[in-house]
């Protein structure tokens, strides 16, 4: 049983019911193990409910600082009856299983290869609390309590996380600090202390901030300079909006008037909430919406009109498993075809894939600036993982003195100059035109938006020639665009394999855990990150450097892929899908596995990382 | 339609207060059918636009799809325009009015690209009271598409195929009553004297006003048996009252006998000025211009004119507290937070 210790590597997973107050506890237990600088990666596994349902929460330590999912599990904290019997059937042999034992486990639920430690939780907290609602929620701080004995969670830590959670009710900090000591006072009098899992404070974290892509998305619209917000609710992408409402109350009230710098409409819709926000910045105002798979497939028609008037547009996309109303609490990465190609006839879109929270700070900042100075909608995508997670994050960091780029407007004065304004004439030879905003200039640079075919006076027309010219010149415009968007990241100064591997967004962690093992196991791979569409040249020099590139996805079809294919004409048989799609967030061991098999090196096996159970 | 729009303008012609000939106020040459109800709304447009002052580029104009939602093209040609999506306008002039809460929104619609594919998007603009002005021409049909019967045809109507409607008609009046539209009316294309100055003061409400009106489509719904035809319509017609429109600087106070006659004033000091003709009705109640409106289509007439008004709500920026400047001229100064406050964010979140 005394085998080595295993020191900050290892994943816990929280067995809850929903509504029983488990996730702030929980947040707590990640919380503390960053404050004691170590890498770490929570996971919410929730169910699409309010109340009763099972949910889960996964951490992940990590000393090496692989933030990606892990699979197998190493202590499991079981609060909940009804998915007890699981939990237990999916434990990797040697794990530890701490539970209720206010009730005797049933026989049918030992295992002879497991650890089991009972804590009598509900029973404590009958005979120390009288409150109901108590009784309940303090269930959740004494397992974490008991952490503080058995995995050395930092108790100081943790009740100062409490002292600042309770700031303005500290009548609750004394019990919670109470119901701290009492799990920490059992696990010390019943158990043999600390388990073969443990923490070590360490100070691996420099300036590095733990928090949620939605939010880091909301801030980069207040940071964009966004007035206007519509949206229709959808998990996940709700707390978006949430967030940039907590956020402008706090920023954009001016302080003389008590009068709003913002307007946040809840529309009746998605379509709505995307026509109020082309409305928006038809007329000058910066605006977004935020919303998730079924709602970009209603904001299809409304992206067509955006593509086609060339009015700028900032999206949000918050991606859930699909098709349909599939699982709306649980990641991936299948939005992007419908995004990439959305609406009718042929246009194409601009999409930026953020991997971190201060990546989704900064990829929505500049959603604002590329969908103005390109005049064409924007969409950053996100999805649930990077959304409602938290994530070891680099700080947010904006340039002193910026600027918004507001792109090619006209001014009362500019037009004064012009003999005849035409709005969509390419002056400047990139396929970008001026625009006017209604209300400049009493007599010069009006013109009439549509979605139907027009000449470069804005001026309705069937004919062929000036049709095929606007739409030539939105083609060239889209190579434009290809020089705006941000390049992909690169990890190797210089290419050294003919194998690569392509990713994107939240399958970055995962891929470069994998790519280290890989190298271990003898198969170099030269890495990218995507972090656009339309591709950069360089991901293109990068497609051209590589004879057999893997493409890292989470969605079923290999959509990445896909783009790939179809824009840059690559040849299919270079391309392989390492593909995750059962809604929980990618693992290295996956990508691993995969890459092997492909590559027939099936002989390596996953022996040297640990909690694999295949 | 015309090929050819004449450049010939009476001589006599005197400009408006601001110095703009009426011509100022027109837009490209029609390119509906000759006689379609439609262009002679979009006369009345240009003529209350023109009569009340309102600068060109401080106004815009929004609209859907259909044959109603062609003719911004045709009127206001130094307005900034935006021909939108079938049935969306109202989630467009929403974001557009958002952000520059000063210029003056008209969008215009048809009883199709409202009360059928816009219906969803109507019902909530109207319950949000953005301050625009939308006008419904309403010709119970769907004209570019041949004539197939619309939400607001009257059950019963019969189509130039000699279809007759089977489905109750939506009365769009009434509908913007029920959800608390402060000022609503119906007109005719035929009655410019009637519907001029509605719009006019339609646009001098300071919040969501909705004019219905009724505009034969005379290629597919002109037709015997048709309830939206020039003929049933004009020997149908009923109005609550026949409509002046008094500019605020021309406003004075005349007493009438009470349920006679009645003026209607407006936020601007402006005035309806009306001679009660329906028994009964009351723009001010609510159950009062509902009843008139049940009355009068229970016996197969239209009731035109002022149907109610309610000048004292909220519109959208009020609820939503914004601030007087438009939102689309906020620059860096007011719209981004510190570095230092990025800073305290940081430190919040380790």
């Amino acid at each position: 049983m005394q085998a080595h210790p295993v020191i900050n590597d290892f994943v816990v997973r929280f067995a809850n019911v929903n509504g029983t107050g488990s996730a702030s506890a929980n947040n707590m237990f990640a919380k503390a193990i960053f404050r004691m600088g170590i890498p770490v990666t929570p996971k919410n596994i929730f169910p699409s409910n309010i109340q009763g349902l099972p949910t889960w929460y996964e951490v992940r330590v990590c000393e090496k600082g692989y933030l990606g999912r892990r699979e197998g599990i190493d202590i499991m904290v079981c609060v909940n009856a009804q998915t007890m019997k699981n939990d237990i059937a999916m434990l990797p042999s040697g794990s530890y299983f701490i539970y209720d034992s206010t009730k005797a486990l049933h026989r049918e639920h030992m295992r002879e290869d497991l650890h089991y430690l009972g804590i009598p939780l509900t029973a404590i907290t009958q005979r120390e609390y009288s409150d109901p609602r108590q009784r309940l929620l303090f269930k959740n701080i004494i397992y974490i309590g008991a952490m503080t004995a058995l995995i050395q969670l930092d108790m100081d830590i943790l009740k100062k996380i409490i002292v600042e959670q309770f700031q303005g009710k500290e009548k609750l900090i004394a019990p919670n600090h109470q119901a701290l000591e009492l799990g920490n006072r059992y696990a010390r009098d019943h158990f043999e202390c600390p388990l073969r899992f443990r923490l070590e404070p360490r100070d691996l974290l420099g300036d590095k901030i733990l928090f949620e892509g939605n939010a880091a998305c909301a801030l980069g619209a207040i940071y964009g300079g966004a007035t206007v917000a519509a949206w229709y609710p959808i998990t996940p992408s709700t707390s978006v909006v949430d967030a940039f409402g907590e956020y402008a109350e706090q920023f954009r009230i001016d302080r003389e008037t008590g009068k709003n710098h913002y307007a946040i409409l809840q529309a009746e819709d998605e379509l709505a909430a995307l026509g109020v926000v082309i409305g928006a910045m038809w007329n000058g105002a910066r605006a977004f919406t935020a919303t998730s798979g079924p709602g970009l497939s209603l904001m299809q028609e409304f992206l067509g009109l955006a593509y086609f008037a060339e009015v700028p547009a900032v999206l949000i996309d918050v991606q859930r498993a699909g098709p349909s109303t599939g699982m709306p609490t649980r990641t991936q990465q299948s939005d992007l075809l419908s995004a990439a190609y959305a609406s009718h006839g042929d246009t194409k879109h601009v999409l930026l894939f953020p991997s971190t929270p201060a990546e989704c700070f900064d990829m929505t900042r500049m959603a604002f600036d590329l969908a103005e100075q390109l005049q064409t909608p924007v969409m950053v995508m996100s999805d649930l993982d990077l959304g409602m997670n938290d994530h070891l994050s680099e700080p947010l960091q904006i340039k002193a003195e910026t600027k918004f780029h507001r792109g090619k407007v006209l001014t009362a004065q500019q037009l004064e100059n012009i003999e005849r304004f035409g709005r969509y004439f390419d002056i400047d030879g990139d396929g970008i035109c001026y625009r006017t905003l209604p209300g400049t200039h009493p007599t010069r640079g009006m013109y009439f938006t549509r979605g139907s075919s027009k000449d470069e006076y804005a001026s309705y027309t069937e004919r062929a020639d000036a049709y095929r010219r606007n739409m030539d010149r939105l083609a060239k415009k889209w190579e434009t665009i290809k020089t705006y968007v941000p390049p992909p990241e690169t990890y190797q100064p210089n290419n050294c394999s003919r194998d690569g591997m392509a990713f994107f967004g939240t399958s970055c962690h995962s891929a470069i855990e994998a790519r280290d093992e890989l190298n271990n196991a003898g198969l170099t791979l030269d890495v990218l990150r995507i972090r656009a569409f339309p591709f950069h040249a360089e991901v293109v020099d990068f497609m051209d450097a590589h004879d057999r590139i893997f493409i890292v996805e989470q969605n079923r079809d290999g959509q990445m892929r896909s783009l790939l294919i179809n824009e840059l004409g690559i040849d299919p048989q270079r391309l392989v899908s390492i593909l995750n799609y059962d809604g929980l967030p990618i693992t290295a061991q996956n990508i691993l596995q995969q890459v092997l098999t492909s590559a027939g090196h099936q002989a390596v096996t996953s022996a040297s990382m640990p909690g694999v159970s295949s | 339609m015309s090929f050819i729009k004449p450049n010939f303008r009476h001589p006599g012609l005197l400009p408006n207060a601001l110095g703009f000939l009426p011509s100022d106020y027109e837009g490209l040459l029609s390119t509906l059918c000759a006689g379609c109800g439609h262009d002679s709304i979009g006369a009345a447009i240009i003529q209350a636009c023109f009569e009340l002052n309102i600068e060109p580029h401080r106004l815009a104009k929004l609209s859907g799809i259909g044959c109603s939602s062609k003719t911004p093209a045709y009127f206001l040609g130094n307005s900034h325009g935006f021909n939108s999506v079938h049935g969306r306008m109202p989630s467009v002039a929403t974001g557009a009015n958002l952000a520059n809460r000063d210029l003056i929104y008209l969008g215009v619609s048809g009883d199709g690209d409202t009360a059928s594919i816009g219906m969803g998007q109507f019902v909530h603009l109207v319950r949000r009271n953005l301050n625009m002005t939308y006008i419904v021409m309403n010709n119970g049909c769907y004209g570019l598409t041949k004539g197939q019967d619309s939400a607001t045809a009257d059950k019963g109507s019969k189509s130039k195929s000699g279809n007759v409607n089977v489905f109750q008609n939506i009365d769009l009046a009434g509908l913007a009553i029920e959800l608390g539209a402060g000022f609503v009316a119906r007109s005719f294309s035929g009655d410019k004297t009637q519907l001029v100055p509605l719009i006019q003061a339609a646009l001098s409400h300071p919040g969501f006003a909705l004019i219905d009106v009724i505009s034969p489509c005379v290629t597919f719904n002109n037709n015997p048996g048709s309830t939206k035809s020039y003929d049933y319509v004009r020997q149908h017609i009923d109005a609550t009252a026949t409509v002046d429109f008094v500019p605020p600087a021309e406003a004075i106070e005349v007493n009438y006998a009470d349920g006679e006659e009645l003026d209607v004033t407006m936020h601007d000091g402006s005035q309806l000025r009306m001679k009660k003709l329906h028994p009964g009705w009351n723009p001010y109640q609510k159950d009062a211009a509902v009843r008139a409106l049940h009355e009068a289509s229970a016996t197969g007439e239209v009731l035109t004119g002022l149907i109610y008004v309610n000048e004292v709500q909220e519109d959208l920026h009020a609820m939503l507290n914004t601030c007087d400047k438009p939102l689309n001229q906020l620059t860096e100064r007011e719209l981004l937070p510190t570095i230092q406050s990025l800073e305290a964010i940081n430190a919040s979140l380790r």
